[in-house]
C-alpha cells in the first residue's frame, strides 16, 4: 500500500515536471516567432480597438460607461475561444513532423505532451487578457464589480480558454495535417463566437437566432464574465450565466478531455 | 535467451482495417550488432520500428526489447530506446542545443548535465559551430543529425533509425554513415530501415528483407547475395496471360523456383551456369511456343536481388506506409 502511494506521488510528481518542461519549451517556441505573438496578443488588441471605434457607435448597449464597458468582457471572451487555434495547429504539426513520436518514445508521463500544450497556451491567453484589461483601460474600460470580480473574470476567462483548447486539441490531433487544421480547424468558432452575446446584445438579432445566441455557451460564459466584471447583481439575463457558463465548460472538457486523450494514444 | 539479444520479435501481427502491415514477423537481433531492415515503401518497416519502440500496440505476437516486453512493459523499454524517425524531429524555432537541452530535462538530467550532455553531442555530430542557430535554418544532412542527437541524449542501449537517410544527397548520406559506424563502434545496439540496399550493405551486420509485412530473406549481405547471387536469366512475356504457363515451362530450370513481376518480366536465378541455364530455358520456351522477348543472362545488380526477393522493384510505391 505505502509502495503503491510512493510510486503515484512520485509518478505525478514526475507527470508534473515533464508536463512543465514542455509547457516552458512550447512557451520559448512562442516568445521566439513573431508571427505567433502578432497572431496571439496583436490581433485581439486590433479587435478590441476595431470595435470599440468603429462599431462601437452604432451598439446601444445601455450600460454605463457604454459600449466598451460591454465589449470588453466579450472580445475577451472571443479570444480565449481563438486561442484554442493555437493548440489545434501546435499538436496538428507536431504529430505530422514526428516530434510527439519521440516524446512518445521516451520514458515521460503519458499525460506531459497534451497538458504542456495546455498549460503553454493558457499561459499565453493570460498575458493576452492582462494586455487586452490594459488596452481596455485606456480607452475607457473600467471594472466596476471590484477586484475580486476582475479576478474572478479573468479565472473564467481561463477556464473558457482551457474548455476551448480541449476541443481544439482533439480536433488537431484527429486532422493531423497542419495545412487543414489552418483551414477548417477555426471555423466552428466563429458561429460560436459572433452569434453570442460577445460583441452585441443579443436582444438586437432576428428571434430565431435569439434562441441560440441566448443559450450557447460563449453567450453563458461572456455573461458570467460580463456580470463579474461590470458588478452586475445577480440578476436576468446575467444571474443565470454565473454558474451555467462554467458548467457548459466542464460538460464541454468532459467530453473532449477523454476524446482528446484517447485520440492522442492512438495517433 | 533475451539477455544475448537486445531484440527478439515472436509472430508480430498488426493490421490497418484491411491492410496487413505486420503480418507475422520474426526477428532477433543479438546485443552490439546491426540490423538492416530492407524494403520498399509500405513494407512493414515503420510498423515494425513503431511497435518495437512503444508506439503502436501490435495486434498479436510478442516483442522483447532489451529484455523487456514492449506492451507490459512500455516504461521500461522506454528507458532503453532511442528513436530517430523518417523525418528529422527537432523543434525547428529552437537552437540545436536548445533542442538536445530540452530533451535532456526530460530525461529528468539536471540544467548542468543537460547542458554538458548537449555539448558532447553537438561536437560528435559535427554541430558545435551551428549550435545557437534555430534549427530551422539547418541543412537537411544538419537537421537529420541534430535528430540522431536528440534520440542519443539519454544513452539508449538499443536505437531504432527509421530510414535515417532517406531524402538526404550522397554528401550527407555519407557523412550520416559515418556517425552511424561510430556509434555501433561503441557498442550501440541498431535497427536500421531502409529503401537502399547499398545502405544496408555499408552498415548493418544481418539483413532481413520485408515485404507486404512478411519477412522474405535473412541473412547476412554476403548470404543474401550468396542465396539470391550469380547470374539471373531472364525475359518479358509478350501477352501477359501466359505468365503461369512460362513460370510452369521454365520451373526447374534454374537454382529455386522462377519469379514473374506484375509486368510479365520473368526472372530465373541461374547461379554460376548462366549459359547453361539459358540454353535450357530457350529449349523449353521453343517447346511451350510463348511468344517472349528480352531474353539474356546477365549478372545481377542490387536491385535485381531485390526484384528477385520480392517479385517487384525496390521503388515500387504502395500508400500502405502512409497509413500506419
Amino acid at each position: 500500500m505505502s509502495t503503491y502511494t510512493a510510486d503515484l506521488t512520485s509518478k505525478l510528481r514526475f507527470g508534473a515536471y515533464d508536463a512543465l518542461v514542455l509547457t516552458r519549451r512550447n512557451l520559448l517556441v512562442w516568445f521566439k516567432v513573431p508571427a505567433f505573438i502578432v497572431f496571439t496578443v496583436i490581433q485581439p488588441v486590433m479587435f478590441t480597438l476595431l470595435f470599440r471605434y468603429v462599431f462601437g457607435g452604432a451598439i446601444s448597449t445601455g450600460l454605463k460607461g457604454g459600449y466598451v464597458s460591454f465589449l470588453l468582457p466579450g472580445v475577451i471572451g472571443q479570444t480565449a475561444a481563438f486561442t484554442s487555434f493555437g493548440t489545434a495547429i501546435s499538436l496538428a504539426f507536431e504529430l505530422q513532423k514526428g516530434t510527439i513520436d519521440r516524446l512518445r518514445s521516451m520514458p515521460i508521463a503519458r499525460s506531459a505532451v497534451l497538458l504542456g500544450r495546455l498549460g503553454a497556451d493558457l499561459i499565453r491567453l493570460l498575458i493576452t487578457v492582462l494586455i487586452m484589461i490594459a488596452v481596455g483601460y485606456a480607452v475607457g474600460f473600467r471594472f466596476s464589480g471590484g477586484v475580486g470580480g476582475a479576478a474572478l473574470m479573468i479565472v473564467y476567462s481561463l477556464l473558457m480558454g482551457l474548455a476551448m483548447c480541449c476541443i481544439s486539441a482533439f480536433i488537431g490531433l484527429a486532422i493531423k495535417d497542419e495545412e487543414s487544421v489552418q483551414a477548417f480547424g477555426l471555423i466552428w468558432v466563429f458561429p460560436l463566437t459572433f452569434v453570442s452575446s460577445a460583441f452585441v446584445p443579443v436582444a438586437s438579432m432576428p428571434g430565431w437566432l435569439q434562441a441560440f445566441a441566448n443559450n450557447q455557451p460563449v453567450s453563458q460564459m461572456v455573461g458570467a464574465m460580463r456580470a463579474l466584471a461590470l458588478g452586475h447583481p445577480p440578476q436576468a439575463p446575467y444571474g443565470d450565466h454565473l454558474w451555467l457558463g462554467p458548467l457548459w465548460m466542464v460538460a464541454v472538457m468532459a467530453v473532449f478531455i477523454p476524446l482528446a486523450v484517447r485520440t492522442y494514444r492512438r495517433a | 535467451m533475451t539477455n544475448d539479444h537486445a531484440i527478439v520479435v515472436e509472430g508480430l501481427h498488426k493490421s490497418f482495417g484491411d491492410v496487413h502491415a505486420l503480418a507475422g514477423i520474426d526477428l532477433v537481433v543479438p546485443r552490439g550488432s546491426v540490423l538492416g531492415v530492407l524494403g520498399p515503401n509500405g513494407a512493414g518497416k515503420t510498423t515494425a520500428v513503431k511497435v518495437l519502440t512503444t508506439l503502436l500496440a501490435p495486434d498479436s505476437g510478442r516483442a522483447i526489447v532489451d529484455g523487456r516486453d514492449v506492451v507490459a512493459e512500455a516504461e521500461a523499454v522506454r528507458r532503453s530506446i532511442g528513436l530517430a524517425g523518417q523525418s528529422a524531429a527537432v523543434v525547428d524555432e529552437l537552437s540545436g542545443r536548445e533542442n538536445l537541452e530540452f530533451i535532456g530535462r526530460l530525461f529528468h538530467l539536471s540544467a548542468a548535465e543537460s547542458r554538458t550532455r548537449a555539448s558532447e553531442l553537438l561536437e560528435s555530430f559535427g554541430l558545435t559551430d551551428a549550435a545557437e542557430r534555430r534549427a530551422k535554418t539547418y541543412s537537411g544532412g544538419m537537421a537529420r543529425r541534430l535528430d540522431l542527437a536528440l534520440s542519443l541524449v539519454a544513452h539508449p542501449r538499443v536505437l531504432f533509425l527509421d530510414e535515417p537517410t532517406t531524402g538526404l544527397d550522397p554528401r550527407a548520406r555519407n557523412d550520416m554513415w559515418a556517425v552511424i559506424r561510430q556509434l555501433v563502434a561503441e557498442g550501440t545496439t541498431l535497427l536500421l530501415t531502409t529503401q537502399y540496399l547499398e545502405e544496408a550493405d555499408e552498415l548493418a551486420d544481418d539483413i532481413v528483407v520485408f515485404d507486404h509485412g512478411k519477412v522474405i530473406a535473412q541473412g547476412t549481405a554476403d548470404d543474401l547475395k550468396d542465396t539470391i547471387g550469380g547470374d539471373v536469366v531472364e525475359f518479358t512475356v509478350e501477352d501477359k496471360g501466359t505468365v503461369a504457363t512460362a513460370l510452369r515451362a521454365v520451373s526447374g530450370c534454374g537454382e529455386g523456383e522462377p519469379s514473374a513481376t506484375e509486368e510479365g518480366e520473368i526472372t530465373v536465378r541461374a547461379g554460376r551456369n548462366g549459359s547453361a541455364v539459358l540454353l535450357e530455358v530457350v529449349r523449353r520456351l521453343d517447346k511451350s511456343k510463348l511468344t517472349v522477348f528480352g531474353l539474356g543472362v546477365r549478372r545481377p545488380s542490387l536491385d535485381d536481388v531485390f526484384l528477385a526477393l520480392t517479385g517487384h522493384k525496390a521503388d515500387d510505391d504502395d500508400e500502405i506506409e502512409g497509413a500506419a
